[in-house]
C-alpha cells in the first residue's frame, strides 16, 4: 500500500463553488458543450502518510469553518457524470503543495522529513456531459498535458475505484556521469545531426569552431592536468551551446550584414547593435552631457537592465523581455515565468533594485478565430486566457502593480504569440556607501546560488527559444514560476544588500548557472564551481543538466568569504535556500567540477568570444504602394455612427478594462495616473504615472509604449518610428520632462537566417536593418537614449509543413521622469466650454492602419514619421503642459482621430463637437484620412478658453488648430465642415466599444 | 504609539501601510515574521501598542487566503498575541491581513471575554466574480464601537481581493454581530446605503460587510485598502476634481489616525 494520505476539500452545499461556476461557463462559451453543473475539489496527497488524528487535524484546518468541508480519503457525494482529476506530472513545480507542506509542518509541530512531500491537485465533478465531451474539456481547457496528468472517469467507474493515492514522485536515479562527446573526425553534416539530436541549436560554423578548438587544446597543460582531452565533455558542449545561443548572444544583432537596396550601392553593417543601438545611445549621451554638463544615464547595456538618474535618493531601472515560445506551449506557466523572470532583471542590476511596477503586452491571433488550426498549436483564445492568468498571478502574488497593459491581434500571431513583460525598479543611489549600480565580484568571492532548487525544468530553454517551434518541442522547455518563493528570496536579498553582504548578483535565467556564472566570471577573470553541491529537486541529473537547467527563482551572488557565514545564516533564518557552489578566480577560465573531478574547463575568451562571426544578406525591395481606392463618406450621420460603433468594437480598439482590472495596479501606494482613467474609469491612460517612494519627494515617472506590427507590411522603418514616436508622445502628453525620456527596444522578428523553408530571409533581414535605421534616426532626433532592449529572432512556427511568420514587431517602451506627479495630465477635460486643439499635420496615411484592416485594404501610404520636424512641436507642448496651460492631453494613435475623439469625450464625461475641416493638413486628405488615418506626431489638447491665446503663443511656429469644444451634453459630434460624419451619444459608442451584451 | 508591521512570506503592502502610520505620527517598525517566530526581534509583540497585519499574498493564497500564515502564527505567536491584547493593544488587518485575523479566530472573536482563537467566520469568494482592482466607497456603521473608526464616516478606497465575502454560521449570528455594531464597515452605494450589489459591493457580502471589529473594538479587519488613499492624487478623479480633493485630507488616513489615538 502507498504510504500516502489523501485529503479532499470541497465547498459545502449552500455556498457557491465559484471555481466550478466559472469552469462550467468557460466550457459552454469556449467549447460549445452545454454542460450542467461543475463541482470542484482541492486534493492534497501527503507523504509519508499521517496518523489518523493528524490527518483529521490537517483536514479540519484546511477546510476551516462554514464554507468548506473536508475528508481524509475522498468526500462521498451525490451523483455526477464524469470525474476529471488534474495533477502535475513528476518534477513540475508545485507551489501550492509547497505552501501546504509549510502549514502542515507548523500545525503538527514536526517536519515531514527528508522524503516527505505534499502534492496539490484538483478534481472536477461534471454533470450533464458525456465522457467524450468531458475528455475534450479536460484536455482542451482543464489541463495542459504538457505539464499535467489527467484522468477521466465515468461516475460508475469513479464510485467503484478506490481513492487515487498516486503521487507524481520523481523516480530518482543515481547521478549520471559527465561524458565526452566525440567531435573529432565528424564532418559538417554529422556535426549538424549531433546538434539537432542534442537540441544544441548551433550552426555549422559554430560546431566546426568548437570541434577545432578542442582538437587544438588537447595539449593545453591545464587541460591535460584536468584529465580532459581533444573532445569536449557534454558539460562543455552544452555550456557553449547556451552561451552562444541566439537568446544569450544576440548573434544576429552582432552579425556583419550586407544590405542591398535598389538604386544604392551595397552597404556593409558591422553589428546592428553596435551601430544603431549602442551607437545611438552614445550619441544621445554625448548630447545630454554637452547640454547639461553631465549625463543622467547611469548604467546602460552592460547589466541586466538600464538605469537612469531620477531623484537624490533613487535611480530608475527598467527592463522589458519576451517569453514567446514557452507561452505558446504552456500559456499559463510560460507567461508567469515571463513576468517573474523579468522581475529578476532589475532586481539583479547593480547590487539590486526594489521592484516598483510591471508592464505587459501581448500579440495574439484573433480570440474569435474560427479557421483551422494546424496540429500542435493552441487556440488563440486559450493562449490568451492562460497568458493573462499567468501574468496576473505572477504579478499580483509578487506584490507589484502593473503600469501598462495592451493587446494586439493579427492572424499571423497564431503561430507564435508575443508575450512582453517588463519591470521597473528603483535603485538606491548608494548602499553601504557604495554606488549601487557597480558590481564588484573579486577573485576569492564565493559563488552562492540562492532560491529554488534545480530540476530538469527549463533545460534547453535558451537554445529552444532560438529555434522554431515544432510538434516535437521538449516538455522540459517549460518552467513554472513560483512567485512566493521568489518574493521570499527578494525580501532576503534586499536585507543582505542593505547589510553589504555581497559584491555582485545576477539572475539565473536562460542558460541557468552556465550563463550566470559564465557572465559574472568576466569581472574577476575566472571561476570554478562544483555542481555536485547544487541543491536538486530530485536525484538523477547529469552534471550538464545541473549547469544549464532553467529552474526558476534562482539568483547567483558573489559573496566575499568574510561575509559568507552571515549571508548563509540570514538565508537560513528567512527560510531561503542558499548554497556555496565555488569561487571566482583570476584563472582566465570557467572550471566546472563534479566533486573531485573536473568535468569542464573553458577559457573565458573562447567561451565569450570564440564564436565565429555571422554574415547575413539583406535585400530590400519596397512593396509597391498601390493606392487604396477612395471610399464615399457616410451619407448620413446614422451611417457614420454605425461605422464608428463597428470600428470601435474591433479587437484592437475595444476596451479591455474589465479584464485588466484583474491585475493589481496600485499595490505599494505609488500609482498616481492609473492605467484606466476618466469619468467611467474605463479609458486607457496615454501614460501611467507613479511616485518613486513614500519619502515626500513628489518626483515620479511615466510609462508608455508604442507598437505597430502591421506597418511592417509596408516598411519596418515606419513601423519602428511610429512605435517610438507614440511612446514618446504619450509620456509628453502625461506631463513628463521632455529632456528625461529614455526608451527600451524589444525586437520580435521572423527568422532572418536563410533556410530551405525560409525563402524570404533576405527580406526579413532587410526589414531588421530598416527598423534599426529608423530607430536610430528617431532616437537621435528626439534625444531619447535606448537604455535596454532585447531581441527574439525566431518567431515562426512550422507546423504540418506550413510556415507561419509574425510581422516584424518592434515594441518601444518609454520611461520618463515627471518633476511633480501632481502636475501630471490625462485625457480628461474638466469642464464644458474647454476647447480642443489638434497639434500637428494630418496626411492621407491609411496604409497598415486599423481602418485598412477593417476595410481589407493592402495598399496606401503607411504613416511616416518626420522626427526632426516634429520635435520642436513636442518641446512646445511639453512647455505648455509644464506651465499649467493644459487641462488634458492625448497622443493620437491606432484608430486615428475617431478613436481619439471618442476616448477624450468618454474620459471627460462630456459631450464633444469637432470639425475636422479645421485640422492642419499636408497634401490632399479626404474624410478617411482625417477621421481614420494614423498620421503620427499629433496631439490633442484640452484647454480653458481663456488660455487659448497663451497656448497659441506657446505653439508659435507649430502647426495646430482649434478643432472642437467640450459641452455639457453627452453627444460626440464629428463633422467635416457642414457634413456630419458621426453624431452619437457617447454612451452608445461606449457600449459598442465595451461590447456590452455581446459575448467577448 | 509604536506600531509593529510584520513582513515576509508574500505580504506586500508594508511600504504604504508604514507610510500611512508615519503620516499620522506613529513610530513604525517592520519586523520579519521569522524574527518574531525565532524570538530574535529586539522587542516582543506586546511591547508595541499596535499590530498591523498588512495586505498581500501570504503564501500565494494557497489552500485559502491567509490560511498558511494564520496556521504559522497560531503555532508560533498565539501567546504573544494574547499578551498584546491583554495589555490593551490594538490590531488592524487589511485585506490579506483581515483574512489572516479571521482564520486566527481574532475576528469576529467571542462575544465576551479574552480572545479564544476560535474561527467563527470565513472570507470567501464572490459567487461568480473574482479579483478586481477598482475604487469603491465604504461607510462606517454608526453603532460601531471600534477604536479604528472614530471620526470616520465614509471614504473612497480601492478594493483588490478575491476572497472577501464575509460569512458566518447563520443569519442569526450575522444579526447579532450587526446589532452589536461589529460589522464596522459596509460597501455603500452612491446614496450612502449599504449594498449587496456588484460592483459597489465587490464580493457580495450580506449586509454589505466590508470590515469587522471584535467585541472590544480594538481589533479591526477590512477588505479594502485605506493604505492606498494617502494623498489626494491617489484618487482616480484627481485629474478632474483636483481642487476639491486637495482641500481635504486623503480619506484613508483617518483610520490610521483613529487607531493610534488613545481612548
Amino acid at each position: 500500500m502507498d504510504d500516502v494520505t489523501r485529503i479532499e476539500i470541497a465547498t459545502r452545499s449552500g455556498f457557491a463553488d465559484s471555481r466550478g461556476l466559472s469552469v462550467a461557463a468557460t466550457i459552454r462559451t469556449h467549447l460549445g458543450i452545454q454542460i450542467g453543473a461543475v463541482r470542484t475539489r482541492d486534493v492534497f496527497h501527503v507523504e509519508p502518510a499521517l496518523p489518523a488524528t493528524d490527518a483529521a487535524r490537517v483536514t479540519s484546518e484546511f477546510a476551516g469553518p462554514i464554507v468548506r468541508r473536508g475528508a481524509v480519503g475522498r468526500i462521498e457525494d451525490g451523483p455526477f457524470d464524469v470525474a476529471v482529476s488534474v495533477g502535475f506530472k513528476p518534477g513540475v513545480t508545485d507551489p501550492v503543495g509547497k505552501s501546504a507542506r509549510v502549514a502542515i509542518e507548523d500545525l503538527l509541530g514536526r517536519p515531514l522529513g527528508a522524503g516527505g512531500a505534499v502534492y496539490a491537485s484538483r478534481v472536477y465533478l461534471l454533470s450533464g456531459v458525456s465522457v467524450a465531451d468531458a475528455r475534450r474539456a479536460a484536455t482542451q481547457l482543464l489541463a495542459n498535458e504538457v505539464i499535467e496528468r489527467v484522468t477521466v472517469q465515468a461516475f460508475a467507474e469513479w464510485q467503484t475505484a478506490a481513492p487515487d493515492l498516486k503521487v507524481p514522485r520523481v523516480v530518482e536515479h543515481p547521478p549520471l556521469p559527465a561524458e565526452t562527446v566525440r567531435l573529432r573526425g565528424l564532418d559538417a553534416a554529422a556535426l549538424q545531426a549531433l546538434s539537432r539530436q542534442k537540441l544544441l541549436a548551433l550552426s555549422t560554423p559554430e560546431l566546426l569552431a568548437i570541434r577545432d578548438y578542442f582538437a587544438a587544446a588537447a595539449t593545453d597543460p591545464a587541460r591535460v592536468r584536468a584529465g580532459l582531452g581533444a573532445d569536449p565533455t557534454d558539460v562543455e558542449l552544452e555550456c557553449l551551446a547556451q552561451t552562444w545561443s541566439e537568446h544569450c548572444k544576440h548573434k544576429i544583432f552582432n552579425a556583419t550584414i550586407t544590405y542591398r537596396e535598389t538604386g544604392r550601392p551595397p552597404e556593409e553593417i558591422r553589428s546592428l547593435f553596435k551601430q544603431y543601438i549602442r551607437g545611438t545611445t552614445a550619441a544621445v549621451d554625448a548630447a545630454i552631457t554637452a547640454r547639461e554638463g553631465k549625463s543622467w544615464l547611469v548604467s546602460v547595456f552592460h547589466d541586466n537592465a538600464g538605469v537612469i538618474a531620477a531623484t537624490a535618493r533613487y535611480h530608475l531601472v527598467y527592463k522589458v523581455e519576451t517569453h514567446n515560445s514557452p507561452s505558446a506551449l504552456d500559456p499559463y506557466g510560460g507567461a508567469m515565468t515571463g513576468i517573474v523572470g523579468v522581475n529578476r532583471d532589475p532586481f539583479a542590476t547593480g547590487l539590486g533594485s526594489d521592484l516598483l511596477s510591471n508592464v505587459w503586452g501581448y500579440c495574439f491571433g484573433p480570440p474569435g478565430w474560427t479557421g483551422t488550426l494546424p496540429p500542435g498549436l493552441l487556440h488563440p483564445r486559450r493562449i490568451r486566457d492562460g497568458v493573462h492568468r499567468g501574468v496576473i498571478d505572477g504579478g499580483n502574488q509578487s506584490g507589484i502593480p502593473y503600469g501598462r497593459g495592451w493587446e494586439f491581434f493579427d492572424d499571423r500571431f497564431l503561430g507564435k504569440p508575443l508575450v512582453y513583460c517588463g519591470t521597473v525598479g528603483r535603485m538606491p543611489v548608494t548602499v553601504t556607501g557604495r554606488p549601487t549600480e557597480v558590481k564588484s565580484a573579486r577573485p576569492g568571492d564565493r559563488i552562492v546560488m540562492v532560491g529554488g532548487r534545480i530540476g530538469k525544468d527549463g533545460i534547453h530553454g535558451a537554445t529552444f527559444s532560438s529555434a522554431e517551434l515544432t510538434e516535437e518541442s521538449p516538455v522540459q522547455a517549460v518552467q513554472i514560476g513560483d512567485p512566493i518563493t521568489q518574493k521570499m528570496m527578494f525580501d532576503f536579498l534586499l536585507e543582505a544588500r542593505e547589510a553589504g553582504l555581497y559584491s555582485s548578483v545576477t539572475d539565473n535565467g536562460a542558460g541557468g548557472l552556465s550563463s550566470s556564472v559564465g557572465e559574472m566570471a568576466r569581472q574577476p577573470g575566472g571561476a570554478w564551481l562544483d555542481l555536485s553541491l547544487a541543491p536538486l529537486k530530485y536525484q538523477g541529473l547529469a552534471p550538464w543538466e545541473v549547469l544549464v537547467s532553467e529552474a526558476q527563482e534562482r539568483m547567483t551572488l558573489a559573496v566575499p568569504p568574510a561575509s559568507l557565514p552571515a549571508f548563509l545564516a540570514l538565508a537560513r533564518l528567512r527560510e531561503v535556500e542558499a548554497t556555496d557552489l565555488g569561487a571566482f578566480t583570476g584563472s582566465g577560465a570557467l572550471e566546472v567540477r563534479w566533486g573531485a573531478e573536473t568535468v569542464g574547463l573553458l577559457p573565458l575568451d573562447f567561451l565569450h568570444d570564440g564564436d565565429p562571426e555571422l554574415r547575413i544578406e539583406a535585400v530590400w525591395a519596397a512593396p509597391s504602394p498601390a493606392q487604396a481606392p477612395a471610399l464615399a463618406a457616410p451619407a448620413t450621420a446614422a451611417e457614420g455612427n454605425a461605422l464608428a460603433e463597428e470600428f470601435l468594437s474591433r479587437d484592437n480598439l475595444r476596451s479591455s478594462e474589465q479584464l485588466s482590472r484583474t491585475y493589481d495596479h496600485e499595490v505599494k501606494g505609488l500609482t498616481v495616473v492609473k492605467p484606466w482613467i476618466g469619468a467611467g474609469r474605463d479609458v486607457p491612460a496615454d501614460a501611467t504615472v507613479f511616485m518613486i517612494a513614500h519619502d515626500g519627494d513628489l518626483t515620479g515617472y511615466a510609462l508608455a509604449e508604442g507598437v505597430f506590427p502591421t506597418y511592417s507590411d509596408h516598411d519596418a522603418w515606419a513601423m519602428a518610428q511610429a512605435g517610438v514616436d507614440l511612446a514618446v508622445r504619450r509620456v509628453i502628453a502625461a506631463g513628463a520632462r521632455v529632456d528625461r525620456i529614455a526608451a527600451l527596444d524589444n525586437y520580435c522578428w521572423p527568422d532572418p537566417m536563410p533556410g530551405e523553408k525560409n525563402p524570404d530571409a533576405p527580406h526579413k533581414a532587410a526589414q531588421l536593418v530598416r527598423a534599426s535605421k529608423g530607430l536610430a534616426e528617431i532616437c537621435i532626433a528626439y534625444g531619447v537614449p535606448l537604455i535596454s532592449g532585447k531581441d527574439s529572432m525566431k518567431n515562426d512556427a512550422v507546423v504540418g509543413g506550413k510556415r507561419i511568420s509574425i510581422p516584424p514587431t518592434l515594441l518601444a517602451s518609454a520611461i520618463a521622469v515627471v518633476d511633480d506627479v501632481r502636475r501630471a495630465v490625462t485625457l480628461e477635460a474638466a469642464a464644458a466650454g474647454e476647447l480642443l486643439v489638434l497639434v500637428g499635420e494630418t496626411r492621407q496615411e491609411l496604409g497598415g492602419t486599423e481602418w485598412a484592416a477593417a476595410r481589407g485594404l493592402t495598399g496606401g501610404e503607411v504613416p511616416r514619421t518626420t522626427p526632426a520636424a516634429l520635435w520642436p512641436g513636442y518641446q512646445a507642448v511639453a512647455r505648455a503642459i509644464a506651465s499649467g496651460l493644459v487641462q488634458a492631453a492625448h497622443a493620437v494613435g491606432r484608430g486615428g482621430l475617431l478613436h481619439s475623439l471618442f476616448l477624450m469625450a468618454r474620459a471627460s464625461g462630456l459631450g464633444l463637437s469637432a470639425d475636422l475641416s479645421r485640422a492642419r493638413v499636408a497634401g490632399a486628405v479626404d474624410w478617411e484620412g482625417l477621421l481614420l488615418g494614423e498620421t503620427t506626431g499629433r496631439l490633442l489638447l484640452a484647454i480653458e478658453p481663456g488660455r487659448l491665446a497663451a497656448l497659441q503663443a506657446a505653439l508659435a511656429g507649430v502647426p495646430h488648430a482649434v478643432v472642437g469644444t467640450f459641452d455639457a451634453g453627452g453627444t460626440l459630434r464629428i463633422g467635416l465642415g457642414a457634413t456630419p460624419l458621426v453624431d452619437s451619444p457617447v454612451d452608445a459608442l461606449a457600449r459598442a466599444w465595451k461590447r456590452e451584451g455581446r459575448a467577448s | 504609539m509604536r506600531v509593529l508591521i510584520p513582513v515576509g512570506f508574500g505580504l506586500n503592502c508594508e511600504e504604504e501601510t508604514a507610510a500611512a502610520f508615519r503620516m499620522v505620527g506613529a513610530e513604525v517598525e517592520l519586523v520579519h515574521l521569522t524574527d518574531l517566530f525565532a524570538r530574535r526581534a529586539p522587542r516582543r509583540i506586546a511591547d508595541y501598542q499596535v499590530l498591523a497585519m498588512v495586505g498581500g499574498f501570504s503564501y500565494g493564497d494557497h489552500v485559502a487566503g491567509g490560511l498558511v500564515l494564520a496556521t504559522r502564527i497560531r503555532a508560533h505567536l498565539q501567546a504573544d498575541l494574547s499578551d498584546l491584547l491583554g495589555s490593551g493593544g490594538r490590531v488592524l488587518g487589511i485585506c490579506n491581513g483581515f483574512q489572516t485575523l479571521v482564520r486566527l479566530g481574532l475576528l469576529p472573536g467571542p462575544e465576551l471575554g479574552p480572545p479564544d482563537f476560535l474561527p467563527r467566520a470565513a472570507l470567501t469568494n464572490h459567487d461568480r466574480l473574482g479579483y478586481r482592482d477598482a475604487w469603491v466607497r465604504i461607510g462606517v456603521d454608526p453603532r460601531t464601537t471600534s477604536a479604528w473608526t472614530r471620526g470616520v464616516t465614509a471614504l473612497d478606497v480601492p478594493t483588490r481581493h478575491g476572497e472577501g465575502k464575509f460569512v458566518v454560521e447563520s443569519s442569526a449570528v450575522l444579526s447579532d454581530l450587526d446589532r452589536r455594531g461589529q460589522l464596522a464597515f459596509r460597501w455603500i452605494d452612491a446614496a450612502g446605503t449599504p449594498t449587496e450589489a456588484w460592483p459597489e459591493n465587490p464580493n457580495g457580502s450580506a449586509l454589505g460587510v466590508a470590515g469587522v471589529t471584535d467585541s472590544t473594538g480594538r481589533i479591526l479587519g477590512l477588505m479594502p485598502h485605506p493604505d492606498a488613499f494617502l494623498y489626494p492624487w491617489h484618487h482616480p478623479d484627481y485629474a478632474r476634481r483636483r481642487a476639491e480633493l486637495e482641500a481635504v485630507e486623503a480619506g484613508g488616513l483617518a483610520i490610521f489616525r483613529a487607531g493610534i489615538t488613545a481612548d
